[in-house]
């Protein structure tokens, strides 16, 4: 890479795009205090919107530029990130990429691309959206770039190590999988120590290799600091909605997530979610809700419907009815108190060994029952996740059990996270307000 | 002379009932009719009518149900089918229970308390197979009336297996067996049987509460009733108007604003 083209990156990922996304920044900053709702039953939007979108505009802004000039890894979700954070890794998530896509209603054209590819549609629909992408090179953020290195991690799908191994071949780049063994109830050590043992003989030694750079300890320890402080923060955001009302609806922390899953290990995302942090304070402080009328608060369980977002906000806003936790939001906090940042390599095998997806179903029952608990919940929606088995398996008898065992109201919602051909709008609007009524929401 | 006090519509996927109340709920008028495209305007002549039979509507509180609840725009309120069914059921039987509503496009179990609250519910998943339109469709292939296909069913002695759960696959399903020579009334039997046990199913996953009640249009149906008090060992209760619960349910509701 010569001289002239490496100022040119800088310049412009540095200097040029990142000056503009923060006039971009500012200029939203000031629509949002500005901003009068719609309706009468939403709140005000977060003033921390304009920085969450200058965060993720910047990271794909990068992306596009980035190829030749930093060694790029595509990494699962909950994946080992903060050894490769350290070699100086771009770090791109597919999922993340096939949410936004989805969000952005961008998705059903990158699946059709995978499934004209031959991909059935009973694939994960973030798997296609995914494939279709990297087979096709549309992207609603402009450009990906190319992977230098791919890490699929086993502990949330057993699909990751199918589609990484498509990307493997597609990108023709080197391709580490992380075993991490299913949790029943706590991790013997000699698990850790095997997810360890990867990590430090096959994943380390393969990204220095790649990235042409020797691992350091202290660059790892700094990561892991940076991880768990923002880590620790997140969960301090997703239990502002302890308070009722509650200031931080599902809806927000699904948008607002994206940092603590795509930018973990950097700093800014320490400084982003600690004025989040302080903007929710503020909230709880002068009683500002999520909406304006809160009457019933509900938990949700599995991934969001992307493509649904606003229209179940909406739906479920307009009954008063407020979600202010999620398993699937709170599974990028809940582990924060385990890092150890002296036990740096253990603590991080821990940490990818235990997201709640790679635990039990009872696990699981658990985290909703103290969730219900804690957050002062009147209900729980369970989204049926066509894509997403893990996820949605025991839902049946975790609704049962809520049910039965414990007199919590709960839903089960046939749904995709990320393909609508797999969504009924009707039945699902039908299922939802006669749960909306059985809770006796008009009673109140 | 009771006092006409409300009114309930049902605007279901394939008929719509309405259904007028005196001052203490009681059923003073009652009227079913398919579902029309424009609902809008069916609604405007329904209304017309309850003027002509029933007397005038000024005043009268009015709550819609059904698929097309919110396009009966007169409505004070609109309360999902699950709400009113369960109201209509408590009120027409007196007490709680399991019901089982068996409509033209879905179908139902609903869980009602000691009180008359909904505990619980499940629908049908996306797909027809459980519901009224599946043995309609089968029918009218067959060249059978509707109203004829209980009683066939019932009387065969053979039964054949319908494995298709979906009504569409099912209709090539029958079509390759009657090429095949079966006869009309093992397979009718079959599709009754296919229809029962996916409605059992539905029972089973939000657990059944004796009583077992039934409603819906299928309830004329005779093999529905025999069948599924088979496959539960349940007597089955099916009140006086099974077919305007909904509808009742809505007329209550709005006798309450």
């Amino acid at each position: 890479m010569s001289l002239i083209s490496e100022i040119k990156y800088r310049l412009t990922v540095d200097v040029v795009g990142p000056s503009y996304l923060k006039w971009e920044r500012r200029k939203m900053t000031k629509a949002i205090e500005t901003f009068k709702p719609k309706n009468d039953y939403s709140a005000p939007p977060l003033k921390i919107s304009a920085w969450t979108k200058e965060l993720i505009s910047k990271h794909y802004f990068r992306g596009r530029y980035v190829e030749g000039h930093e060694p790029v890894a595509w990494v699962t979700s909950g994946g080992p990130v903060e050894p490769l954070k350290a070699l100086g890794y771009f770090v791109i998530y597919p999922e993340n990429h096939a949410a936004l896509s989805g969000a952005r209603h961008a998705q059903l054209e990158l699946m059709g691309e995978a499934e004209d590819a031959g991909y059935s549609r009973d694939i994960c629909s973030y798997a296609r959206t995914d494939i279709g992408a990297a087979l096709s090179g549309k992207t609603p953020v402009g450009k990906l770039p190319k992977p230098d290195l791919l890490v699929a991690c086993s502990n949330i799908c057993q699909t990751v190590l199918y589609w990484y191994r498509v990307l493997e071949k597609h990108f023709n780049v080197p391709l580490v999988i992380i075993d991490t063994p299913f949790v029943y109830d706590e991790a013997p050590p000699h698990v850790i120590e095997y997810v360890q043992k990867q990590l430090e003989n096959e994943l380390i030694p393969t990204a220095e290799r790649v990235a042409k750079k020797s691992f350091s300890e202290k660059k790892f320890k700094q990561v892991v600091q940076y991880s768990k402080e923002a880590s620790e923060l997140w969960l301090e955001v997703l239990n502002t909605g302890k308070n009722r009302p509650t200031p931080i609806s599902i809806f927000d922390q699904f948008i607002h997530m994206a940092p603590i899953v795509e930018m973990r290990g950097d700093a800014i995302t320490i400084d982003y979610y600690g004025a989040m942090l302080k903007e929710l304070n503020e909230r709880v402080k002068n009683g500002i809700g999520a909406i304006n009328n809160e009457k019933k608060r509900l938990l949700w369980d599995n991934l969001p419907i992307w493509y649904k977002l606003r229209s179940f906000a909406e739906d479920l806003g307009k009954y008063g009815v407020t979600l202010p936790a999620s398993t699937y939001t709170y599974a990028w906090g809940e582990l924060a108190p385990m890092i150890d940042i002296d036990r740096g390599m253990e603590s991080m095998a821990r940490i990818y060994t235990y997201p709640i997806l790679n635990r039990s179903t009872g696990h699981k029952l658990d985290t909703m029952r103290s969730m219900v608990k804690d957050f002062s919940m009147d209900g729980v929606i369970l989204h049926s996740d066509r894509s997403c088995k893990p996820y949605s398996i025991g839902q049946m008898s975790q609704r049962s059990k809520l049910m039965d065992e414990f007199g919590v109201p709960a839903l089960l919602l046939e749904a995709d996270h990320n393909d609508p051909r797999a969504f009924s709008d009707e039945q699902a609007a039908q299922r939802m307000e006669s749960f909306i009524e059985m809770l006796g929401v008009d009673d109140e | 002379m009771s006092k006409f006090s409300a009114l309930g519509f049902d605007i279901g996927s394939t008929t719509a009932k309405i259904v007028a109340v005196d001052e203490t709920g009681k059923i003073i008028w009652q009227y079913i009719e398919n579902t029309e495209p424009k609902i809008e305007e069916q609604v405007e002549n329904l209304l017309k009518k309850v003027k002509k039979e029933v007397g005038d509507t000024l005043n009268i509180p009015v709550v819609a149900t059904g698929y097309g609840r919110n396009l009966v725009l007169q409505a004070n309120r609109k309360v999902t089918e699950i709400t009113c069914h369960a109201k209509g059921i408590f009120k027409a039987v007196g007490h709680g229970g399991t019901l089982v509503d068996i409509g033209g496009q879905d179908s139902k179990v609903i869980i009602i308390s000691d009180k008359g609250k909904v505990v619980d519910f499940t629908m049908n998943d996306k797909c027809a197979a459980g519901t009224g339109r599946f043995l309609e469709n089968t029918a009218e292939r067959m060249k059978i009336p509707v109203e004829n296909i209980g009683k066939l069913s019932i009387e065969s002695p053979d039964e054949v297996n319908i494995s298709s759960t979906c009504t569409v696959f099912a209709e090539s399903e029958i079509i390759s067996m009657l090429a095949h020579g079966e006869g009309i009334a093992p397979i009718l039997k079959g599709l009754h049987r296919g229809l029962i046990s996916r409605v059992v199913g539905m029972i089973r996953s939000v657990g059944l509460v004796p009583p077992l009640m039934l409603s819906g249009g299928v309830v004329k149906n005779d093999a529905i009733r025999k069948m599924l008090s088979e496959s539960t060992k349940q007597t089955v209760i099916v009140p006086e108007y099974p077919q305007l619960m909904g509808a009742y349910g809505a007329a209550l509701i709005a006798l309450k604003e």
